[in-house]
């Protein structure tokens, strides 16, 4: 048989053409038109891996590391490699048990499925990385180990300033949406690793890997074309003294308080303590779980800080500043005199008010010896001066001086939560629930020339005070950061960079103010803060305080700049309940002076003085009545309703993610009249119930509503 | 006539040799961008011995020396030993049974050291040769049934062999021997009634058994309403009309639901029915019972896994776009996330890193690979080479079209490889021996009729 039918070569291959046709198009509708493998590709094949820079570390003003970064460990697990593995042994170094040890694992492989590593436990503490390294061998492959950066605190001081990084939440995230963060990573939550998060931080670097079947990262994707590396945070120069901070915090040890200093020609901070703290490290790395609701829920709330975030009234730190506006405002001078003799009348009173300081004083004498008349009437020329038409614009001017002197605003520190106490305004006192309009005169807040009643501040404030005092009139915010390395980029530091002076006054006043002062340190009040070859100046305070109606023991304040020409320290200190600002402010104060200005303490008697401060233990009898009843509490139900609702919210102030925004002076005093006004409300809510203990640790915020005149010197 | 002194080159058909030179020279490249990883030697491991690239080359080379052998050898030893080849081919199938290695699930590999060899594999060979000298043999008649019958027991022993030995994918290929039957005289009726009962399959599997009894009758109706005045005249055509209706209703109502319940396993069926990306509708749960053994539930397994593989190949080669990643840039082949990729998934290397232009470029190549044997068949003067190239054509055909219709999601898993360019000594050998036995067979065409 021949060719049999030519004809069906043809249909032969026609079949064969049409076949391939058909492949053709189908691979052209897999290949070109559906978008939808490529994106199943990229999403099984690639890998956007993030690297995480170090962050910056931060150093003092003689340049020792006071932030740094250490590698720490994660204990990492691959869970289809884990057979044949001693767990065991395994569960004894971590410390725990068989049944927790099966349960993470079952949680790694719902989570993360077989082949993937993942963390087992995270953060190994040094005594768990020291056991595990030499024995490290039996448990690979199924376990090894991931370093990791976290912060390290090589003087484990300074936590209140320095800040921790934490977790960050989902809050967070909506708030910093295009900043390139992801759940999971760290952020500055408190101080400086807050303010300066964005110059701390770096930027991100992104490498792309190829995955494989098995989850597992091979190789970087086309040698690593598409990456960016990551850049290291900035370093930052602080003006912290580490040193004089570590012994603030020895001085500050059982008290609760704060210690300010700064340097008065820059504004810098030196030092600055609030008592009581925690070592930084307890909120780094593997520490960090077990410290924080511990250190949340005590009652003498360490997470707080209170040179920024308490307010007290201040006290006769504040006479220096009527004295300055009484001289400016020429309603006195150097030579005015006013004289007690055992009685005071006047604004009403039925019968004679005592007064403390027998005796006729001039203006330095009064400064010197803290006369409570002297400025009472200071203040009442200052509100009564007939240049102006009525009491509003008498206590506007007066008030003006004030902000001048950077009281009643918040200064604008680079440390979060900062508060701006109170500087009572006509607005305050014309508010219908205060006083209303025409229902108020000058006796109604006498008691504010002495720093006692309708006014308050925070430590900064009283400290930037000092300052302004030692200059003659100017202040530079204060600041902890000095420089940045590579360059300030934001621009944060500008405000750092100007000089404060509002209001004009001549030398010869300031010079009238810092006699008054010396003599304090010299002979008057404040004799307990003197230092042998150092002239400088000073002020007690002895604030006077409630809890509800309940008057307890007062907190003592010392101010000061040192020396008195050239000032090169502005310092102040509040130990709260602790009596006369003499008794424990003012040895303190000096020890940090002498400590500051002569580079190191070795006389002996002042060594001792050292210890003796820090071995007394001034922590009211309350704090510990709270931490009796709570763990009381504890023992009948573990919850963390013990500490009261307020206590919370002040903290969640105190270590909340967003700060209010800046504004300036003007827009404040409009501002204050709404939040002066609640805050009046609050503490009248607050006398009508009895308040349990932890309630009233927050000075200035419980006042007593309507404070009488019996405050000492 | 007899040569006393051969030369190789003479009247070889150049085109085909190159054709074959690119695709094992594609299919090298794929093994090698499945495997390689940045930082391996390149030189080193292909002398290596220890990749698949390396393996690969050197069966290749082995392959050469048995081209030459071929090319070397007179055309008229195939027509000789045809049936003898064929006779040893099946004993060697036979052998499986005893001295069989068990690869891959399937039992049909004999060990021979440095390679394994799949016998059913080699038998596409002998079989061609066998039915081309059947075919041409003078007395055989096409249009009878005897020659029929005769044909198609040498077509498809061996693949009922492989059914045997559990290589359905293998034995599949066997019926690409129909297309040269076909070209031989085989009634086109056989080729028809096979693809509308394919067509009718497709179609039940597809669509409800209720919109089809509907269609069918729709049709039924308006075809014998067309065919009105013929039916008149002449009531055979009603008679046609009506019994392939009935036939059709008797299919799809009746026998592909019989069939999926009780006839397939579940695995089966699921299989056939993902083909066509339809959920089996024929799964109840006494059916489940039934399967609940253990070898069937191994078997499910295999199922998920070839689904998995086809999803995977899907990906890889969609996610190629138009031109491809790159060479090596792939990063599903790289990631190993297509299994037996250098092997039956060897084309998904191509779409991925070369793309649609690609893919398509080496569909071309082998378009023309299998329309220049067509054109060799047509050229030849004797039925013998004339039936064996029709063979070779069909063979390539069958392959290629199910391999790359499998990794792109047309049809079903079936395991059976890419000529010339899947990873595996078998393959490979059996190609380069059948289309070097065409290319000596040609270039002796011009000697004498056989």
């Amino acid at each position: 048989m021949s060719v049999f039918n030519q004809s069906r070569k043809n249909v032969v291959r026609l079949i064969f053409a049409i076949m391939f046709i058909v492949i053709i198009a189908r691979l052209f509708t897999l290949q070109v038109i559906s978008s939808k493998y490529k994106i199943m590709a990229d999403d099984q094949g690639k890998f956007r891996k993030v690297i995480y820079p170090d962050r910056g570390i931060i150093y003092d003003r003689k340049n020792k590391a006071i932030l740094q970064n250490m590698t720490i460990y994660d204990l990492m697990l691959a869970p289809n490699k884990l057979k044949g593995i001693d767990t065991a042994a395994l569960c004894k170094i971590l410390d725990i048990d068989e049944a927790q040890f099966s349960k993470r694992v079952v949680d790694l492989i719902i989570k993360n499925g077989r082949t993937r590593p993942a963390v087992f436990e995270p953060l190994l503490s040094d005594a768990k990385m020291a056991m595990l390294n030499e024995v490290m061998y039996k448990f690979s492959p199924a376990f090894y180990l991931q370093e990791r950066s976290v912060r390290s605190y090589p003087y484990d001081a300074a936590a209140n300033v320095l800040g921790y990084t934490a977790e960050i939440d989902t809050s967070f995230l909506k708030k910093h949406k295009d900043e390139g963060y992801v759940s999971g990573d760290y952020a500055g939550y408190t101080g400086l690793e807050r303010s300066y998060e964005k110059v701390l931080m770096g930027e991100r670097g992104i490498e792309y890997w190829k995955r494989d079947n098995k989850n597992r990262l091979t190789e970087k994707l086309e040698n690593g074309k598409y990456d960016t590396a990551a850049i290291a945070g900035q370093n930052m120069h602080t003006s912290l003294d580490i040193e004089l901070q570590e012994l603030g915090e020895k001085l500050m040890q059982n008290k609760l308080g704060a210690i300010v200093a700064v340097d008065p020609k820059t504004g810098g901070i030196l030092a600055m303590v609030s008592a009581p703290t925690y070592k930084p490290k307890f909120l780094s790395g593997s520490e960090r779980r077990k410290h924080f609701s511990e250190l949340f829920l005590n009652p003498a709330l360490p997470l707080l800080n209170r040179t920024v975030s308490a307010t007290y009234s201040p006290g006769s730190t504040f006479k220096t500043l009527q004295a300055l506006v009484g001289l400016h405002e020429g309603v006195i001078n150097t030579k005015f005199k006013v004289t007690c003799t055992g009685a005071f009348y006047g604004c009403g009173y039925s019968h004679p008010q005592k007064c403390l300081d027998r005796g006729t004083f001039d203006l330095r004498n009064a400064i010197t010896v803290s006369d409570n008349t002297y400025f009472a009437t200071v203040m009442q020329k200052v509100i009564d001066n007939p240049k102006y038409p009525n009491i509003d614009s008498s206590l506007s001017a007066w008030d003006r001086y004030m902000y001048a002197f950077g009281l009643g605003h918040k200064l604008g520190i680079d440390i979060p939560s900062e508060k701006r106490g109170l500087i009572p305004t006509p607005a305050y006192f014309n508010n219908p629930k205060i006083y209303g309009p025409g229902r108020w005169n000058y006796c109604n807040f006498r008691s504010v020339s002495i720093g006692q009643g309708e006014v308050s501040v925070t430590p900064l404030q009283v400290a930037n005070e000092m300052a302004y005092l030692a200059n003659k009139g100017w202040y530079v915010t204060p600041h902890v950061v000095d420089s940045i390395e590579g360059g300030d980029k934001y621009g944060v530091l500008d405000i750092y960079k100007k000089q404060h002076s509002t209001i004009d006054i001549p030398d010869s006043i300031f010079e009238a103010v810092h006699d008054g002062m010396e003599g304090v340190v010299d002979r008057g009040t404040g004799q307990r803060a003197k230092i042998p070859g150092i002239v400088f100046c000073g002020k007690t305070g002895t604030v006077e305080n409630y809890i509800g109606l309940e008057k307890q023991k007062n907190h003592s304040f010392f101010a000061a700049f040192a020396p008195r020409e050239n000032a090169k320290i502005a310092i102040m200190c509040v130990v709260e309940n602790s009596g006369q600002g003499a008794w424990f402010a003012a040895p303190i104060v000096s020890l940090m002076i002498e400590k500051y200005l002569k580079d190191s303490i070795t006389d002996k008697s002042r060594l001792e003085l050292i210890e003796k401060m820090a071995n007394t233990n001034l922590i009211p009898d309350r704090i510990y009545a709270a931490i009796r009843q709570q763990d009381s509490v504890r023992r009948s139900k573990d919850t963390s309703y013990l500490v009261s609702k307020k206590d919370v919210n002040t903290i969640k102030d105190s270590i909340g993610l967003e700060q209010d925004e800046e504004t300036d002076i003007l827009d404040k005093i409009k501002k204050d009249k709404d939040t002066t006004t609640s805050k009046k409300e609050l503490p009248k809510k607050d006398s009508n119930n009895t308040v349990p203990a932890p309630e009233a640790l927050l000075p200035g915020e419980n006042k007593k509503p309507e404070p009488k005149d019996t405050v000492k010197k | 006539m007899y040569q006393k002194n051969p030369e190789i080159g003479k009247g070889v058909d150049w085109i085909m040799i190159w054709l074959y030179f690119i695709l094992v020279a594609i299919g090298l490249l794929c093994i090698f961008s499945v495997e390689y990883r940045n930082g391996d030697g390149v030189l080193q491991s292909f002398l290596g011995f220890k990749k698949n690239y390396s393996k690969q080359m050197f069966y290749f080379m082995a392959c050469i020396v048995l081209a030459i052998f071929i090319l070397l050898t007179d055309s008229k030893l195939f027509t000789a030993t045809a049936n003898l080849s064929y006779l040893a081919g099946i004993l060697l199938v036979l052998a499986t049974f005893v001295v069989g290695r068990e690869i891959k699930g399937s039992k049909s590999w004999i060990p021979l050291g440095f390679m394994n060899l799949q016998p059913v594999e080699m038998c596409k060979i002998f079989t061609s040769l066998a039915l081309a000298k059947y075919l041409s043999m003078p007395e055989t008649n096409f249009s009878k049934p005897k020659s029929q019958l005769v044909a198609a027991v040498i077509a498809f022993t061996p693949a009922a062999l492989s059914i045997l030995q559990g290589e359905t994918g293998l034995a599949l290929v066997y019926f690409s021997f129909l297309i040269p039957m076909y070209r031989e005289g085989l009634p086109p009726g056989y080729l028809i009634f096979g693809a509308a009962m394919a067509l009718l399959l497709v179609a039940s599997l597809l669509l409800s058994t209720k919109t089809l009894l509907i269609a069918f009758t729709i049709l039924g109706v308006i075809i014998l309403f067309a065919n009105r005045k013929q039916i008149r005249r002449n009531n055979r055509l009603l008679i046609i009309v009506i019994s392939s209706w009935a036939f059709c209703i008797l299919f799809v109502g009746i026998v592909v639901p019989f069939t999926f319940k009780h006839v397939f396993k579940k695995y089966q069926a699921d299989r056939i029915f993902s083909m066509v990306g339809v959920d089996n509708p024929f799964t109840d749960k006494n059916a489940i019972d039934i399967t609940n053994s253990a070898d069937e539930k191994a078997k499910q397994k295999k199922n998920d896994q070839q689904n998995y593989n086809v999803k995977q190949s899907k990906i890889a080669i969609g996610s190629g776009g138009l031109l491809g990643k790159g060479f090596l840039k792939g990063t599903q082949t790289q990631g190993d996330f297509v299994p037996e990729q250098h092997t039956d998934f060897i084309f998904t290397s191509v779409g991925e890193n070369f793309g649609f232009l690609g893919s398509t470029f080496l569909m071309l190549v082998y378009l023309s690979l299998i329309l220049r044997i067509v054109f060799i068949a047509e050229r030849q003067r004797s039925t013998f080479s004339r039936v064996y190239a029709y063979c070779v054509a069909s063979i390539f055909f069958f392959h290629v079209a199910v391999n790359i219709s499998v990794t792109i999601g047309l049809a079903p898993v079936i395991g059976i490889t890419l000529p010339l360019m899947s990873y595996g000594g078998s393959s490979l050998l059996t190609f380069t021996v059948l289309l070097f036995i065409l290319i000596k067979l040609d270039s002796d065409r011009q000697m004498v009729l056989r």
